[in-house]
Parts: C-alpha cells; sequence; structure tokens
C-alpha cells in the first residue's frame, strides 16, 4: 500500500525542527511499524540523505527504547501496544501519518524522534530500590508474601519505562511512572523499611527533573502500554502525605 | 598455554577452597581502584552494581539510553535454581548433571558446579530486592519445570522473569549511582580495548549522541555485553546486539571459544517476508500443551483444520515418544529443520510447522489455556491477527543463544589479564547447548557471586602497579584506529546500505552454518562471507556524519560480524563431530541423531587472532570429567 509521511527532523536539542514529507509506494500490511521506517530509511540512503533517527531495540514491547507520537497517539492508534508492536494493518492505503517524538520539557529531543528519558533513571536514583546489598539476603522462602500482594507488585512492576504516559500527559506529569514503582515496592515487605524516605525522595525528584503535576485526566492509562493503573497515582498521594506526617 | 585455573579438592569444595584463599583488598584501598564494566544487562548491572557497594570505582557502560534496556529484559521464561522447594529430588549435583549433560558434555564440571551451586543464593538476592516471582496460595515461592529436566526448578514472574530480574539488578545499580561509587555512560558504544604491557587498562568508546571518541582508564575491564545471535540478522535478539565489544578485545588478544555453538530456538514467529527485522519468541512454555505437526504429504496447500488427523504427522511424538513436544531445543528444532526440508514446511514461505492446542483446548477447556497462555494468545494475534483458539499458530527455529563467546578461566578472566568476560559473553557452562532457564543464572550468578571475588584478587596485584592515565600513547594509538576506521565507513561512499550486507550474512549462515552444517556447507559460507566482505568494504553506503547517526554505528557493527561468520564457520568445520547444537550431518547416528566423538573432540576450542590476513590459530583446553560419566544423550 502507499503511505503518506510527515515526521518530524530536528538537527540537536538547539536547533529549530520542522515536519517533512515523505512518501512510501509498497508497503505490507504485515510490516512492523518500524520495519516501515526501516522502509524508509532504506529509500533515505538510496537518495543520499540522512535517516530519520529513532529509538528502538528489542522490537518486541519490553525494553521500553521505542516511542513516537503517531497521529498524535503515544505508541499511535491502539490501546496499550508500544510502537514497536504496531503493525501496518493498522493503516490503510493512502493513509498519512504524522510521526513526532514524544515531547516533554524533561525529555529534551536528542535528534529527530530520539528523546533523552534519563529523568526516569534519576527518579529511580532517588529512592526506587530496596537496600539489599549482595549477599545481605535472608532465605528467600523466609519471609511470606501472600500470591496476591506478589501478584499485585507485579502488575505495578510491569511498567517499561518507555515513557508513553509522560508524553500523553497534557501537563507532562511522570505519576504513573514513579508512582508504580512506589506501589511495587510499598507492597512487598521487604520494601517497608524504606518505605518513607522512598517516596518522599522520589516525588521530589521527579518534580526537581521538571515533570508536571497530574490533573488525574487518566490520559496515561489508556496509553500505558503495560496497562498500569491510575490508581498507583492515588496510592503515591496517599504514601506521600502519610510520609510528610511521619516525618515532621 | 591455556590454564583454567580450577581449583583443588573434590568437586563440592572447589569453589570454597577459592573463595577461601583469594586475595583481599583493604577497604580503604578499594577506591584508588577503577573498574569498567560494558554491559548492563543482568551479568554486567549486577557486577557494577556489587563492586560498587564493595566500594571499588565503578564505570558502567551500555549502548541504549538507559541501563534498564538491556535484551535480558527480554527473558520471558525462568529462572533456574537448586532449591528443593518442591522436594522433588533436586539437588545442587542433580542441577550440574543435567547442565553437563544438557550441554553434551562441552562444559567444565567445575565451572558448572559453581553455577549449580551458587543458583539458591541469586533467588534469595532477588526477593530481598523486591523482584516478584510467581508465589503459591500459602505465600511460598512457585516453581515450574522446564524443557530436558524432570524436576521443578525454574522460578518466574509471570512471562517477564527477565524484565523483573534486570530490574533488580537495575535498580542496585542506580542505588550505587546515587551514592556516586559508580558512574553510568549510556548512550556508549565501545570500540576498542587498551591492552598495555599485556594487560587490559581501558577502552575507547563513541559517544553515540555527539560522536565523540572518548578514552577510558581502568584497573581492569568487564566486558558483560551479551550474546552475538544477531550475527544472523534475523533472531530473537534485540536490534542493537552485537559483538564489537568481544570482537575487538579479541583482536587485542582475548581467545574465542565454542563460537559456532548457537542455540535455535524452536518456539519463534516464522519470518513472513524480505521486511522482518526481528523473530519474536513465544514462550517454549506453550510446548507443555500445544503439539507440534506438519502435514504428511509435502507442500500440502489445506488450512491446517481441513486436514485430517491421520494425514498430521506429529512428528516430535513419532521421534522422541518419551519427550515428545518437550524434547530439548536443539533436538526440537532440528526436528523441525528436517520436516521443512523435506517439503512439509508451511505458512506463506513453507518455512514454519504448526504448534496445535486444540486437543488441550478439548481436554482442558478453553478457559484453561486462557488462564495459562492468554498474554502470549494476545501477543500472536497482535504480530498476526490470528486467533490461535481457533487454528493453530505457526512456529519456526530462530538463532536464539550463544553458547561460545570469549574464553574465560574458573576467575571468568580472559587470556589477557585484567580483562573479564561475564554472562553471554563468555563461553563458559553451557557447553554444546544450554538448557533453558540457565542463562538469566549465569549472567546474575557470574555478576553477583563470581566477580565480586575473581576480580578483587586481581585488583589486589593493581595496587602496587603504576597508575595508567588516558595520556599513555596506547589509548592514542587505539584511538586513532577507532577513528580511522569510522572515517573508512563514511568514505566509502557506495550504493548498498549496513542492512543489506547484515541481512545476506545472515542468510549465508543460516544456510552454511545454521541448525545443522556440512564440510561443503561450510567451506562455502567462507568463500562468499569473504566475498561479502570485500564487497562491504567497496560498496557500503552510509549517509550522515560522525555526530549521532545509526547507520554508522550498523556498519562498526556488521564489520565485526562479517570477521565473526568467518571464524563461526572455522571453528565448525573444525570439529568433525556432532555435539548439542553443532550438528554436522556428516556425524549422525542411523536414526538421524548426533554422533559425538569423545575420543578426538573432548576438548573446548580456543581461537588466537593472528591478524586480518592471517589463519586464526586453535588452542586446546582439554576437558576432563571425574564425576559424571560420558553418556550418549537421549531424549527418545
Ligand atoms: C527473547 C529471549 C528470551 C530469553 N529467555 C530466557 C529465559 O527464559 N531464561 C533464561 O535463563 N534465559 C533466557 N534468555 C537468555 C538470557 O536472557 C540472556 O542470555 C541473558 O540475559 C544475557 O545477559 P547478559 O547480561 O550477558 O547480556 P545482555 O542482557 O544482553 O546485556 C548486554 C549489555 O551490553 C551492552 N553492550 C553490548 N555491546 C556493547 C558495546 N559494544 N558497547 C557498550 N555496551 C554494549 C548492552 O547495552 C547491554 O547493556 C532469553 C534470551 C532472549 C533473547
Ligand atoms: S507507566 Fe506505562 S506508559 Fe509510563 S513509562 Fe511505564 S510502561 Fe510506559
Ligand atoms: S523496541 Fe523495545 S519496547 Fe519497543
Amino acid at each position: 500500500m502507499k503511505i503518506y509521511l510527515k515526521i518530524w527532523r530536528q538537527d540537536n536539542p538547539a536547533s529549530p525542527g520542522q515536519m517533512k514529507d515523505y512518501q512510501l509506494d509498497d508497503v505490507s500490511q504485515d510490516m512492523s511499524f518500524l520495519e516501515m521506517m526501516d522502509l524508509l530509511n532504506e529509500s533515505l540512503i538510496q537518495k543520499s540523505e540522512r535517516v530519520v533517527e529513532f529509538d528502538h531495540d528489542c522490537r518486541e514491547g519490553i525494553c521500553g527504547q521505542c516511542g513516537m507520537m503517531i497521529n498524535g497517539r503515544a505508541h499511535g492508534p491502539l490501546t496499550h501496544t508500544t510502537t514497536c508492536q504496531l503493525h501496518m494493518r493498522s493503516f490503510k492505503d493512502g493513509d498519512t501519518i504524522y510521526i513526532e517524538p514524544f515531547r516533554a520539557a524533561a525529555f529534551p529531543i536528542v535528534r529527530d524522534l530520539k528523546v533523552d528519558r534519563k529523568a526516569f533513571d534519576k527518579i529511580i536514583q532517588a529512592g526506587g530500590f530496596i537496600s539489599a546489598s549482595t549477599g545481605e539476603t535472608p532465605e528467600a522462602n523466609g519471609i511470606l508474601i501472600a500470591h496476591a500482594i506478589a501478584e499485585a507488585a507485579f502488575d505495578a512492576a510491569a511498567c517499561i519505562g518507555c515513557g508513553a504516559c509522560v508524553a500523553t500527559c497534557k501537563n507532562s506529569s511522570a505519576d504513573l511512572f514513579t508512582s508504580a514503582k512506589i506501589t511495587q515496592l510499598a507492597l512487598l515487605p521487604q520494601g517497608q523499611i524504606e518505605r518513607t524516605e522512598r517516596v518522599i525522595a522520589m516525588v521530589d525528584q521527579m518534580d526537581a527533573e521538571g515533570f508536571g503535576h497530574c490533573s488525574n485526566t487518566e490520559a496515561c492509562e489508556v496509553e500505558c502500554p503495560q496497562e498500569i493503573s491510575v490508581l498507583h497515582i492515588a496510592r503515591m498521594n496517599y504514601e506521600y502525605n502519610k510520609a510528610q506526617l511521619v516525618q515532621h | 598455554m591455556l590454564e583454567s585455573k580450577i581449583p583443588e579438592g573434590n568437586l563440592a569444595d572447589k569453589w570454597d577452597n577459592y573463595k577461601e584463599h583469594v586475595k583481599l583488598v583493604n577497604p580503604a584501598n578499594r577506591k584508588k581502584l577503577d573498574v569498567i564494566v560494558v554491559g548492563t544487562g543482568l551479568a554486567g548491572a549486577s557486577c557494577a552494581a556489587s563492586l560498587g557497594e564493595l566500594g571499588y570505582n565503578v564505570k558502567s557502560f551500555c549502548f541504549q539510553d538507559s541501563p534498564r534496556r538491556a535484551h535480558s529484559v527480554a527473558a520471558q521464561g525462568g529462572v533456574n535454581a537448586a532449591k528443593n522447594y518442591k522436594n522433588d529430588g533436586d539437588s545442587v549435583f542433580r542441577m550440574f548433571s543435567d547442565t553437563i549433560k544438557g550441554g553434551d558434555f562441552r562444559s567444565r564440571e567445575a565451572n558448572v558446579y559453581r553455577l549449580a551451586e551458587c543458583s539458591a543464593n541469586l533467588i534469595d538476592q532477588a526477593v530481598a530486592q523486591g523482584v516478584p516471582f510467581a508465589r503459591e496460595y500459602g505465600g511460598y515461592l512457585n516453581n515450574r519445570s522446564f524443557g530436558g529436566v524432570q524436576v521443578s526448578r525454574t522460578f518466574y514472574a509471570r512471562g517477564q522473569t527477565g524484565q523483573q530480574l534486570l530490574l533488580g539488578a537495575y535498580q542496585a545499580l542506580m542505588r550505587q549511582v546515587g551514592a556516586n561509587k559508580v558512574k553510568t555512560y549510556t548512550r556508549h558504544e565501545m570500540l576498542d580495548l587498551v591492552v598495555i604491557d599485556g594487560k587490559a587498562k581501558g577502552i575507547i568508546t563513541r559517544d553515540l549522541v555527539t560522536g565523540e571518541i572518548e578514552r577510558h582508564a581502568a584497573n581492569a575491564v568487564v566486558l558483560a555485553s551479551g550474546g552475538y545471535g544477531k550475527v544472523y540478522y534475523l533472531s530473537t535478539l534485540a536490534m542493537g546486539c552485537n559483538t564489537s565489544a568481544i570482537w575487538r578485545a579479541h583482536k587485542k588478544g582475548a581467545y574465542m571459544s565454542g563460537v559456532s555453538w548457537i542455540q535455535f530456538h524452536p518456539t519463534c514467529l516464522p519470518q513472513s517476508g524480505e521486511h522482518q527485522s526481528k523473530l519474536t519468541l513465544m514462550s517454549e512454555s506453550l510446548r507443555n500443551d500445544g503439539r507440534i505437526w506438519v502435514p504428511k504429504k509435502a507442500r500440502d496447500e489445506r488450512k491446517p483444520n481441513d486436514i485430517p488427523e491421520d494425514e498430521r504427522d506429529y512428528y516430535l511424538e513419532r521421534r522422541y515418544p518419551t519427550f515428545g513436544n518437550l524434547a530439548p531445543r536443539d533436538i526440537s528444532s532440528r526436528a523441525a529443520k528436517e520436516r521443512i526440508d523435506a517439503g512439509c514446511g508451511v505458512g506463506v514461505m513453507k518455512n514454519a510447522v504448526f504448534l496445535d492446542f486444540s486437543k488441550a483446548i478439548k481436554e482442558q477447556g478453553k478457559e484453561k489455556i486462557k488462564e495459562k497462555y492468554s498474554n502470549l494468545f494476545k501477543m500472536y494475534d497482535k504480530i498476526n491477527a490470528v486467533n490461535a483458539y481457533n487454528e493453530p499458530m505457526l512456529i519456526s527455529p530462530a538463532a536464539h543463544f550463544t553458547m561460545g563467546g570469549l574464553w574465560v578461566d574458573y576467575e571468568l578472566m580472559t587470556t589477557i589479564p585484567g580483562l573479564f568476560a561475564l554472562g553471554e559473553a563468555n563461553f563458559a557452562d553451557h557447553g554444546a547447548n544450554r538448557l533453558g532457564a540457565n542463562s538469566l543464572l549465569q549472567a546474575s550468578v557470574d555478576g553477583y557471586f563470581i566477580a565480586p571475588y575473581s576480580i578483587p584478587n586481581y585488583l589486589a596485584g593493581e595496587l602496587k602497579a603504576e597508575k595508567i592515565t588516558t595520556d599513555h600513547p596506547a589509548f592514542a594509538e587505539a584511538e586513532q584506529v577507532v577513528k580511522k576506521q569510522l572515517q573508512q565507513f563514511l568514505n566509502i561512499n557506495g550504493h548498498l546500505s549496513a542492512d543489506h550486507f547484515h541481512k545476506t550474512l545472515g542468510k549465508l549462515l543460516y544456510d552454511g552454518c545454521g541448525l545443522s552444517r556440512t564440510k561443503d556447507s561450510l567451506e562455502k559460507a567462507i568463500v562468499s562471507i569473504k566475498t561479502l566482505r570485500d564487497q562491504f568494504y567497496k560498496e557500503l553506503k552510509i549517509t550522515g556524519d560522525h555526530t549521532i547517526n545509526s547507520e554508522l554505528e550498523k556498519a562498526g557493527r556488521v564489520a565485526d560480524y562479517l570477521d565473526l561468520g568467518i571464524l563461526m564457520c572455522e571453528d565448525a568445520l573444525s570439529r568433525e563431530e556432532s555435539c548439542g547444537a553443532h550438528f554436522r550431518e556428516e556425524y549422525q547416528t542411523p536414526d538421524g541423531e548426533a554422533l559425538r566423538n569423545d575420543h578426538d573432540y573432548c576438548y573446548v576450542s580456543a581461537w588466537e587472532w593472528k591478524g586480518a590476513d592471517a589463519q586464526h590459530e586453535l588452542h586446546k583446553e582439554p576437558l576432563v570429567f571425574e564425576n559424571v560419566s560420558l553418556t550418549v544423550r537421549s531424549y527418545k
């Protein structure tokens, strides 16, 4: 099928960017979206033009490295699907597709569709862990964890750190990402000791990185490829308020 | 000259003996010692975090935009440990012997025993970090069993075990970054190793954003850069997986072992067209309930549901009545290839076999199957737009895991003093075939439990050594070589992309040095790859410049893959036997099984680089088996 593309091109964080037009005449329904991008780049090489830079690695929806705004939606038209798992059968012959980077003040554009998501690492560095150095560990079955708790912790832990929640939020809030980690560690018995400091440090870091505040529109949950629930945000607020009380 | 440094004593005492005698570094001195760790997968992240906790200065490198994205993240099935929680007869010795046998007696006893011995600790470590493994209703950890063994020793976190283990290691790493013990360099690619007076003293990297070529000095260098299965282009690996880190170390003197031992995973989604960039793995657990078959008749064009029962060939059940659909990976993959080559393959490219759930659905009900595999059925539907509850899945074998890698001794040190290799990047532990769920384990055990002993044992000797800085001429020289190569790629200005060469190489290797090989196929592949390599240096085309440029990154990786591909074929050619994943058609039993030759080939091959135009030199490390007897691996 024939596909028209309008793609954001920007050389570096400081330079102005613009949408550029491209056309592909021979796209197959079975191609993944990123394979369509490969095809485009192959054609650009043949025309001696610089390729479109975009992030990707695993191409199976788990590493969290891919991510584009496709026709205005983070990761494209399907819900709960990463860009790499989107296929061209979601589009029709003759369609025009708008492709832009994930935009947020805390995610500066590196080039074209690549953005810098280091701010997420910084939030984890602030407290998104349990301090268990290598060797300092009791026998694994020494602390029992109820099936339901382990499953709920898993649901929160499934976040792939892609940033779609931030990109889709009109305030560029990182609440969904941060709250998922806070929930996972707050649910587990191993995470109790650091629970208070953790939530304060992570939330403060999130603010320091320049993410916006959550205004409960819940758009993030719809786009999140891992179906992370906005209920975690409520829990994070609860944990944060409680921690403030405990600390003062 | 190859000294594996296996400690004295009984098998079960070796690791303790080793630990009791390693040299220690005084805590006050540790901050004077720098360690570079390339890779942030399970092996690299756990090593960097653990060394940071001990007080060393660590620099950690990865090419992705965050350490959390290393390809360990993609592992689905699980991780093995000899906890014997199920009281089903598991033990360290049984896990050891399963692994040795699974590897077709081509790995070192002492290494494998240590892997089994440290396995229980890994589960303790991960649970303490908050890894949400599956639990039973009573709150205890749950287990399942995985291909090729008879006990339940696999721990799992739904279908995302690798992700959860990696996030545990990543968070431990982030904690050390926050504590200023580890510095991370993301979007950095290692492009050379710096060797001074025979010892590893640093690396040259390229900042993938600015394009800057950087020098980093250290007292020891750790390569935990993962597997090179992407050499086949179509594989279950991530797009950026490469051999460059280990290959460039190889060119600086580190030997490579088991180079052609590549595991092909039997349950992957088949290639559907030329555009395809990767073959997605469908968890092997599907084989617990799915039956594998092809039509009896070659080139049967009927829809699967229209083919009557007696015209179907359930070839695994037919050939391996005891293990049936659960036969080990190498055997299942080869059996599929045998049928596909016979013309019975299915799908648009006739390159697949059916994985059929209709019997399981009939017997257990659709709900039960949904409960077990709904995420996999969903994924299948997403990729293929096919509902596998109603018709069989199409699967086919794909390049998946590299048993080969840098040769290391018991301390995980390569033939270059001060250079260590961990995880999938080394050759150790899995022999000629890896058992499912053993490699997350190996990567983790290498990083959490072995490197924190063996690296300090080396570093203790570094305290008195002269401190090397990046002003040393060896750094300037290595930097020049890297810069020259990048410029060369940009200058060629031919007309074919790096992907073109990568795809072509992949096809040559699938045919010549894939699931099965012959003297003839290997010799032909060597000639073709050499021709392709010449063409690469004449006709490559890269647009853009030195700054951020994914095509330039690819070119470097493909250049190394081309060299590696030739060595793979030479390695396979030199081993005139079949063992594990290495199936030489000339060496098989009358019923088509691998025919090992312990008399002549019970050794580890270790290849030494002799220069771009010279032949590699083969060194041999004999394998000695004192605790298991060499039997014929049979899953009939
Ligand atoms: C789809 C899939 C499913 C799997 N499932 C299982 C399973 O269920 N159980 C199991 O036990 N095993 C499984 N495996 C195998 C297992 O996941 C891997 O063997 C293991 O995770 C490898 O870990 P690693 O740390 O050695 O390497 P990786 O996790 O691959 O990490 C490599 C690291 O090196 C870095 N790197 C590479 N090259 C360079 C360079 N030149 N410069 C800088 N950095 C570099 C990368 O950025 C990355 O951080 C699976 C593998 C795949 C592909
Ligand atoms: S919460 Fe969802 S959308 Fe946000 S980073 Fe995690 S996986 Fe991506
Ligand atoms: S490329 Fe890994 S999630 Fe898309």
